[in-house]
């Protein structure tokens, strides 16, 4: 997993507001290619470090590379620019516009033709499943539709890496099996992921590698099976003293398996 | 360089002027705070006040200092009125639609004034009026004195109400937190009108004061609501201290930039000031609020 | 591509109005109706489809104004090359309004502040500096003549206006139709989120006042030449800043024909009202002010946003009886 040239790299990242160390030290690799996923409680930083990485908070220390090129402290639109481009927990549609002027807008990152763009956004609207809803104004959407749309605005930029911020968080089970296989199609066209996620189950199935943050610091990576038995995980999602608990519950289950 | 003896008179001038200006914007101020509207209509009700005073004399001989009876009370009805009725049904989502309704006010009420009351500048004829008051070996207008007293003793009532009643308490946590007041049961349209009128009866003291050292014309707000838009911002947005502080800076910059440069590049400082300081630090100076 | 037909239709029909309106003051009329919709449009590319509400479209009008005037009178240059200059100084200013507010950010309500504080400045200033005449004013010479850009009829002004705001339409209508326009209404209805998908909201927002500050600048020029008269109250004053915003907020701000209608429904209503009660001071302001306080409570997306509210209403109700 630790490519020698990863996608994105992000090298001892620190922010603090007012008294608050959203990112502490933080260092961590998306290789080329695949899913990564970024994982950890509520209120643990991953939002910030998303807003650190692409440009719409400035590190107080630390660097971040995209390809190769140092992007620190640059424009988030110089950001997306260079093919990297998030969507956002909080759905943020042009309201008023349809869905397919919506995704225009992300088409015309690498289209100057008017037309081009509209017609790539009917493209990219089919893909994550919008093909009927292209004239709907997109404030009119349910927010499963509002999801797609955010996936869709990115995906028309012709990115490298697409930053996902909880595009699964408030949808119900059924839409949550209908949004997957967009996210696997869309890694399957060559773009690289990195997804916070909420919902474990969707972590596992989705991502190879998973990185856990807890109250601004890495505190675990490595494949999302292996990392959601770590003791320090647990704890950081359950509270303290649980992971012992459960290891001791395990413990006796085993032992008294073997008696 | 003018010497000593022109500019004491000359900033004790503008401290006069100041505290009707910082009068002006604590109502402005007031209403930023809690509603977060930029009421443009303010230097035209100010006028409207202005008229108040003027015909509550000429027609019923009523003095200026005794309408400070009748003038803000009535005031602050028509601010609770206001936005009540106009002011708090505009929004729709954006600031700028409050923005657009009270100028869409301000051009009503002055023109409806041009209309009403013709374009002459009117003055009251007060037996005091030029009476003079020696303070630091200057003289000054006695009414201008008045006016400076009355100013801070408003400013004085007006914390006190902010401080130490239920309104006032009502109104602060609604500046605070908006939804948080609403489950606590605090009737917000009610208290955001109070708060309007509150901030429009400060105008009517305003008037009361101001009217018997100076004049009104259906144009008298422009000068008016430019300025106490330069104060608040210069103070801080929602800021008290901010908007007392700023009206006496800008009232003794107003007399001393007359001096040095003649009168309209004394106000283009004025604006200069208000462009500099929005650009660079919209917070204000001192960028605390309420 | 619709659109550009029925644009090319209406300005088609407003080119051969003069030769129905033989009337001067009929003609006088049209040419004030067609100038609100020129102001109104020049508005509209910044604050309709841009978001960014300016109080102090003055400053662009007026610089307009002041650049053909003073050229022709304190320099003698051919108000043609004042036409050239007009706009491009009007160009410049809002360059220089949009490079100050908006190269720190500042949006909604500060902006509109910051705009008309702007134009209070320039007011004061050309009330104050002596080549503008500062508070008399300038008379620019009757002399009558194309070459002059003044004209014996009232036509000849005419259909200058007109290929002026020919030129506004076309540039709102390319909003509609382009990249740029698209990242501009981004930038206007989700700024961050326009810049996530890499739009440079500094650069859109620039381009916008540079064009919106171009058109007003033509408008003042035409005002100069057509009355031949400014003070710093006219060219720098309020009037010419409400009545920019007005126009496309009564006709439907961000939509190519939303100026037109406005500027028309504007001018019916005060033709009416000077009819009806005669022409008194400060009435017709009384009137736009209610109407503005009345569109933004009522009707915040303006007449055409009313008109495509009712059809839309009448094609659901037909379509509910062709189900029932």
């Amino acid at each position: 997993m630790h490519d020698a040239s990863p996608i994105l790299d992000v090298a001892g990242i620190s922010k603090r507001f007012g008294g608050l160390q959203a990112s502490n030290n933080i260092s961590m690799r998306v290789p080329q290619g695949g899913i990564t996923s970024l994982i950890g409680p509520n209120g643990a930083g991953k939002t910030t470090l998303f807003a650190l990485i692409t440009g719409f908070h400035t590190p107080d220390a630390g660097s971040v590379r995209f390809r190769g090129e140092d992007i620190t402290g640059l424009a988030p639109q110089e950001i997306a620019e260079r093919g990297m481009i998030r969507t956002f927990q909080i759905v943020q549609p042009f309201a008023g516009q349809s869905v397919r002027e919506n995704i225009a807008v992300g088409a015309h990152l690498k289209i100057r033709s008017r037309a081009a763009a509209l017609e790539k956004a009917e493209d990219v609207a089919r893909k994550v499943g919008l093909g009927d809803r292209l004239d709907m104004d997109a404030a009119a959407l349910t927010v499963a539709g509002r999801k797609r749309l955010e996936v869709a605005r990115a995906l028309a930029t012709d990115p490298e890496l697409i930053l996902f911020d909880e595009v699964l968080a408030g949808l119900n089970p059924s839409e949550i099996r209908d949004v997957i296989p967009v996210i696997r199609a869309i890694r399957d066209e060559g773009v690289t992921i990195l997804l916070i996620e909420h919902v474990m189950q969707a972590v596992m199935s989705l991502s190879e590698h998973t990185w856990v943050l807890n109250q601004g610091q890495l505190i675990a990576e490595g494949a999302p099976q292996d990392v959601t038995r770590d003791p320090h995980v647990i704890e950081a999602y359950l509270g303290k003293g649980m992971a012992e608990r459960m290891a001791k519950q395990a413990a006796d289950a085993v032992g008294g398996a073997h008696e | 360089m003018p010497d000593m003896a022109i500019i004491v008179p000359s900033v004790l001038n503008g401290l006069t002027t100041g505290a009707l200006y910082a009068l002006v914007a604590l109502g402005l101020t007031l209403i930023y705070g809690v509603l977060h509207i930029i009421n443009f209509a303010h230097g035209a009700l100010l006028m409207l006040g202005l008229y108040a005073v003027y015909y509550l004399n000429v027609q019923f001989g009523i003095d200026p200092y005794v309408a400070l009876l009748i003038v803000p009370p009535g005031m602050f009805a028509l601010g609770y009125a206001l936005q009540r009725g106009i002011i708090g049904r505009a929004s729709h989502g954006r600031d700028e639609n409050i923005l657009l309704v009270t100028l869409g006010l301000a051009i009503v009420i002055e023109n409806l004034s041009l209309f009403l009351f013709k374009s002459d500048t009117r003055i009251v004829d007060v037996p005091y009026g030029f009476q003079v008051v020696e303070i630091f070996g200057a003289f000054l207008p006695l009414p201008k004195v008045v006016a400076f007293a009355g100013a801070l003793i408003t400013a004085a009532l007006l914390w006190l109400i902010m401080s130490k009643t239920d309104l006032g308490r009502a109104i602060r946590a609604l500046a605070k937190e908006r939804k948080g007041a609403q489950l606590v049961g605090i009737d917000v349209e009610h208290v955001f009108a109070m708060s309007f009128g509150l901030g429009i009866a400060c105008l009517g003291v305003a008037a009361c004061l101001l009217l018997p050292s100076y004049y009104v014309n259906p144009q008298v707000g422009h000068g008016f609501v430019l300025i106490a838009f330069t104060i608040v911002v210069l103070g801080g947005m929602g800021s008290f201290v901010g908007a007392l502080l700023g009206g006496l800076i800008i009232g003794v910059v107003e007399a001393l930039g007359g001096l040095f440069f003649g009168e309209s590049l004394g106000q283009l400082g004025i604006f200069l000031i208000f462009i500099l300081v929005l650009v660079f630090r919209p917070t204000g100076l001192l960028g605390h609020k309420v | 591509m619709r659109q550009l037909a029925l644009l090319g239709l209406v300005f088609a029909a407003l080119f051969t109005l003069p030769f129905f309106v033989e009337s001067e003051s009929w003609r006088t009329t049209i040419i004030m109706t067609l100038y609100a919709a020129l102001l109104g449009q020049a508005w509209n590319i910044l604050g309709g489809y841009g978001g960014q509400f300016s109080f102090g479209h003055a400053a662009f009008f007026g610089t307009g104004a002041y650049t053909v005037a003073v050229l022709q009178v304190q320099l003698g240059l051919n108000p043609w090359l004042g036409l050239v200059a007009g706009g491009a100084l009007a160009v410049g200013v809002a360059a220089f309004i949009g490079f100050t507010t908006f190269r720190y950010g500042l949006r909604g309500s500060y902006f509109a502040l910051v705009t008309l504080a702007f134009a209070e400045v320039l007011r004061i200033l050309s009330n104050t500096v002596p080549f503008t005449g500062a508070g008399v004013g300038i008379l620019i010479p009757l002399d009558p003549g194309a070459a002059n850009l003044q004209f014996a009829s009232k036509a000849g002004f005419y259909w200058l206006l007109w290929a002026i705001t020919l030129g506004a339409f076309l540039t709102a209508w390319w909003i509609g139709h382009s990249r740029f326009g698209a990242r501009l209404m981004a930038v206007r209805d989700n700024e961050d989120a326009a810049r996530a998908l890499g739009v440079d909201p500094f650069r859109v927002k620039m381009r916008a006042i540079m064009l919106s500050g171009l058109f007003s600048g033509l408008a003042g020029v035409f005002y100069a030449q057509f009355f031949l008269y400014l003070d710093p109250g006219i060219a720098y004053g309020p009037a010419v800043s409400v009545e920019s915003l007005l126009v496309p907020i009564v006709g439907g701000m961000g939509t190519l024909f939303g100026p037109l209608l406005g500027a028309v429904a504007l001018h019916a209503v005060s033709e009416v009202t000077r009819e009806v009660i005669g022409d008194l001071p400060g009435i017709s302001l009384v009137i736009y002010g209610t109407i503005l306080v009345i569109m933004v409570l009522f009707a915040p997306r303006g007449l055409s946003g009313l008109v495509s509210r009712l059809t839309r209403s009448a094609r659901r109700k037909t379509e509910g009886d062709r189900h029932a």
